[in-house]
């Protein structure tokens, strides 16, 4: 396999285009999205306002998603292609995952606390992206566990794809046992059950938050391709 | 076979090896796995008085009585029913109809002593007008 486009080169021609785009459109899908989630959209029939609360729950829970799935694949390359641009990828996606986990999990709960009556219960979909969060934790810890980063990061590289079994668990919860959270509203089998005006506001938080991974991703990427090239200059590794 | 051919095949297998061991310990564990028992699973199961647990179902139409704090009604799978004792405040999703998860235990055969009470809402979303319009063309199934 040749990785012509995974060279530093590239990558940092492609993000210098891709940056100030992902960083203008993420802002007018946030303004665009949230004016339309907190203002033009309909309240649900049944939970009243606080449904609005799902327009920035589910795109983080999506992300959370996304992020480890992007994660799975970098490790892969590390460990099976040894390749050192999966290695600098793979460290860049991890706390952006982790960040769009908390985010889940802290909106979840809030959102669980009016309509259910508790902020946290103990059911298959909630402890699973609990574990998802313990996950993108053992990463991290486990890379920096070690005083060699390529040694740290073929460790993390395995933890990493071990954990991808917890994907398919997520998706599944709702539907292969009982829980409190309810069952995914747009993947399912049929007509998407979310009604059409609060599709567009969902749409746009999903993309505006889509961008914001990128800006972050790019930022952190481009940082860390950065600081090992200076690293490599000073000799220091 | 080259190297990096034998790692893919290494973690590949290892990935498929773990994926069939989860799916066995899920059906293992299938009954500790779920949030909460149907009345029709408390009424096949042998419970111990003590046991905390939880029941999910539907508060049966009509069966809601408030005395003050002390709540009673029933919860309903549509084969099987229980009746529910509460005392406190119910979440503002609780109504009749609804779908509801009850935490406590057994304090006779057929009824509940609920120490929690938990609404559980669907994944339908939609205006209020909707729904209504729903109602009145019939086109509501009662499953939602």
């Amino acid at each position: 396999m040749k990785f012509t486009l995974a060279k530093p080169r590239y990558f940092l021609k492609v993000t210098n285009f891709l940056f100030p785009l992902a960083l203008v459109l993420g802002a007018l899908c946030f303004a665009a999205g949230l004016y339309s989630a907190l203002i033009t959209s309909p309240p649900d029939y049944q939970q009243g306002d606080a449904m609005r609360i799902m327009y920035i729950h589910v795109p983080a829970s999506w992300m959370a998603l996304f992020c480890y799935g992007a994660l799975a694949v970098f490790s892969l390359f590390v460990l099976v292609w040894r390749h050192p641009f999966a290695e600098i990828l793979a460290i860049s996606v991890t706390p952006i995952g982790a960040l769009f986990t908390v985010l889940s999990l802290v909106t979840g709960s809030l959102w669980g606390k009016p309509m259910w009556g508790a902020y946290w219960v103990w059911d298959a979909r909630l402890t699973s992206v609990l574990v998802l969060l313990f996950l993108y934790g053992g990463y991290w810890a486990l890379y920096k566990a070690y005083a060699h980063s390529t040694q740290g990061i073929r460790a993390a590289s395995l933890l990493a794809i071990i954990g991808v079994i917890n994907l398919p668990i997520i998706k599944g919860s709702v539907d292969w046992w009982n829980t409190l959270h309810q069952p995914a509203s747009l993947t399912k089998f049929g007509s998407p059950s979310i009604h059409s005006s609060m599709l567009l506001p969902l749409g746009l938080m999903t993309a505006a938050y889509g961008f914001y991974f990128l800006v972050l991703f790019i930022i952190r990427a481009r940082t860390e391709l950065h600081k090992r090239k200076l690293l490599v200059q000073e000799g220091l590794s | 076979m080259k190297p990096k051919h034998q790692r893919f095949l290494i973690i590949f297998l290892g990935l498929v090896g773990l994926g069939i061991a989860v799916f066995l310990v899920s059906i293992a564990f299938r009954d500790n796995l779920v949030f909460f028992y149907t009345p029709t699973d408390l009424s096949q199961k042998k419970i111990h008085p003590e046991q905390r647990l939880r029941v999910g179902g539907l508060v049966e139409k009509n069966s809601l009585r408030k005395h003050g704090q002390k709540v009673t009604f029933h919860i309903t799978d549509h084969a099987n029913v229980l009746k529910v004792n509460y005392t406190g405040l119910l979440p503002d999703l609780f109504r009749e109809g609804q779908g509801v998860v009850v935490e406590g235990k057994l304090s006779e055969p057929g009824i509940f002593q609920a120490e929690t009470v938990l609404a559980k809402h669907d994944e339908n979303y939609m205006p209020k007008e909707v729904a209504d319009r729903l109602k009145e063309k019939g086109l509501w199934r009662d499953d939602r």
